[in-house]
């Protein structure tokens, strides 16, 4: 395509015409957007109302209206009350969560393989919360303070081990990938010296699960998202800005470490809290960015469509693991076996393009 | 628009490290004025731009835009006073056209606020003005070298700025898309007064395009004025360590430096300095 030549002054004010078409690209644009997350918002309503309705026993919308409201409903009351609400909001928060800390870390780290469960920072909030529990058999409340302790750690520990007068992604990742191994390995130690009976607990920290979620569980993680939620998306102009590169970034007004620092603790924060409920559920973190990109285009921020595509993930490959098979598998173990092909798929693809990662 | 931004550099020295890039150097940036920077590979041309525009933190000495030092104004609200369009920016993969030059409203938009019709306006403008408008709905992946050169810089644009930094606008550009460039921002100079500093490889189109030229060696000002002052043989040699012949370029006026390099020059070539005529080749 050849280039028209530039000989003609430009002009000062665009033609009418042009900003017409300017604003037209753009309203289509945001409408799309809001249409595509409306969708989703509706599609994780009807997800997580279907897993308070369905599993072994079926109760009728009215039914599980009622126990969430207060009521005393037969049966309905432990079922729906007791296990398969505190699960489902679960689900929900920790797909938030994970889906919502994924996307910033692939946004502002620019590359899609940069996400928290690749680099090790879910690995981190796992190996502490096996130790806790297993080794040293504190409460839930430590047990949190310790993964999200652990998950700060990794974060800085990989960040500064990349450091080198600025951070390339490729560097990173490749560091957080071996620190990730690493930890695993002593997860899977612990949880080899643990009692048999605190194995099926235990084995939440290895792919992730819902078993047995209770409130003092659900609790933390919710007031995690409530808190960390806002902060993040309040970043999210500047987070954009990050995308075109640090300078471009700064030269755009962006303060661009004080960003990069705030938006790593709330997703830190974010995996780290629902890491310590749920485990390091797989591959949500990684996927939900990605997938909420094929949805809305990547013309504006994916904060919130990622979250929510997170939240959905975790609510139906929760149910599928449950009810789908003849036998229940963990919800990570669902998630694991989406997420690896993609996974491979980024490298092949990577490689083919003769890039690095 | 206003053009009488006043942009000097005072006694700065900048570097990374314990590397020292650029030392004690002053400068006043001509206002409303193309100026172009050129000088040897590492002798801090980029250095000097980053720290002109908040990047790059002085070692010592500052920078001052309108009485006030840049490095303590507030990020946005110099970002609508000064852009600057850096030597690699990155796309988003699958960004559109029209997508991207928006991005460049971000120090004019809050956190609260809605994107209207100023917003419209300028990103209009800057792709009229850059002839990018028919691409607004392409990918700018898809897009050739010149054309996607011809986006970033409507980005900035779209920032709308009195002073515009660019380093090196016309790298990894073939000639055609170079002039095309260098044409867009005198363009840009001439119907806005847009303050223009930016840096350049290719000593000639920046005598062209140039308003003043500021040549650079080892971090220190060594020449500062317009082209015809500037580009000399003595600069070339004191800059780049290079003979050359430096002529009256026939298309434009200004000065054409011709490179005297150890192959390829003929015996009855006229090298030595100053006076000759031009031989026909």
């Amino acid at each position: 395509m050849s280039a028209p030549a530039l000989t003609r002054p430009a002009p000062k004010e665009a033609s009418p015409a042009s900003v017409a078409a300017a604003t037209r690209r753009r309203t289509r644009g945001a409408s799309r957007r809001r249409l595509v997350i409306l969708v989703l918002a509706v599609l994780v309503v009807a997800a997580f109302a279907a897993t308070l309705m369905a599993g072994r026993t079926f109760y009728p919308p009215g039914d599980v209206l009622r126990v969430i409201l207060g009521e005393q409903v037969p049966g309905a009351s432990f079922t729906v009350g007791r296990l398969r609400l505190p699960r489902a909001a679960l689900a929900l928060v920790a797909g938030f969560s994970f889906g919502l800390a994924g996307v910033t870390f692939q946004t502002m780290l620019r590359n899609p393989l940069a996400s928290p469960d690749i680099i090790g920072i879910s690995s981190g909030a796992s190996a502490a919360a096996a130790i806790a529990i297993v080794t040293l058999s504190l409460g839930e409340v430590q047990v949190s303070v310790l993964a999200i302790a652990a998950g700060l750690g990794v974060a800085l520990l990989v960040y500064s081990l990349a450091f080198r007068g600025g951070v390339v992604g490729t560097r990173l990742i490749l560091i957080g990938i071996g620190i990730s191994a690493m930890l695993d390995s002593i997860t899977s130690y612990v949880l080899s010296q643990a009692a048999e009976w605190d194995l099926q607990e235990a084995m939440r920290w290895l792919t992730g699960s819902l078993n047995g979620a209770t409130w003092d569980q659900t609790v933390p993680a919710l007031v995690a998202a409530a808190v960390l939620t806002p902060l993040l998306l309040g970043q999210a102009r500047n987070l954009s800005a990050m995308q075109l590169g640090d300078d471009t970034a700064s030269a755009l007004g962006v303060r661009v470490e004080r960003t990069r620092i705030t938006v790593i603790v709330a997703a830190v924060g974010l995996i780290a809290f629902a890491t310590a409920a749920a485990g390091p559920i797989a591959f949500v973190a990684f996927l939900a960015g990605p997938i909420a990109a094929r949805i809305v285009g990547v013309g504006g921020s994916l904060l919130v469509p990622a979250g929510l595509v997170g939240s959905l993930l975790v609510l139906v490959a929760d149910f599928t693991g449950q009810f789908a098979f003849g036998e229940r598998y963990p919800v990570g173990v669902v998630t694991g076996v989406l997420g690896a092909p993609y996974l491979i798929y980024l490298i092949i693809r990577t490689n083919r393009a003769g890039g690095s990662l | 628009m206003t053009t009488d931004h006043q942009l000097t550099a005072e006694r700065l020295t900048l570097g990374y490290g314990d590397r020292t890039v650029v030392s004690s150097l002053d400068l006043v940036v001509p206002p409303g004025a193309i100026t172009v920077v050129v000088g040897a590979n590492a002798c801090g041309k980029s250095t000097l731009l980053r720290s002109m525009s908040r990047l790059l933190a002085p070692r010592e000495g500052r920078v001052v835009l309108d009485g006030k030092e840049v490095h303590r104004r507030p990020a946005k609200e110099l970002a609508r006073t000064l852009g600057l369009l850096p030597q690699s920016p990155v796309a988003p993969e699958g960004i559109t056209v029209s997508d991207l030059v928006g991005r460049g409203r971000h120090p004019h938009q809050s956190m609260f606020s809605r994107w209207n019709e100023k917003d419209d306006a300028a990103v209009a403008s800057a792709l009229e003005a850059t002839a990018t408008e028919p691409l607004a709905d392409r990918a700018v992946d898809e897009l050739s070298g010149g054309q996607r050169q011809r986006v970033w810089i409507a980005m900035a644009l779209a920032q709308q700025t009195d002073l515009l930094l660019l380093d090196e606008p016309t790298t990894f550009l073939d000639a055609s898309h170079q002039i095309e460039v260098l044409d867009l921002l005198t363009d840009l100079n001439r119907s806005r007064g847009t303050t223009i500093v930016m840096v350049l490889h290719d000593l000639n189109l920046a005598a062209r395009y140039a308003d003043h030229l500021i040549a650079l060696a080892d971090g220190t000002l060594h020449a500062f004025g317009p082209p015809a002052e500037v580009l000399t043989e003595e600069t070339v040699r004191a800059v780049f360590g290079l003979e050359s012949r430096v002529i009256e370029d026939p298309v434009s006026g200004r000065p054409l430096m011709l490179p005297i390099g150890r192959h390829h020059v003929l015996d009855r070539a006229d090298t030595t300095p100053a006076g000759g005529s031009v031989r026909p080749l």
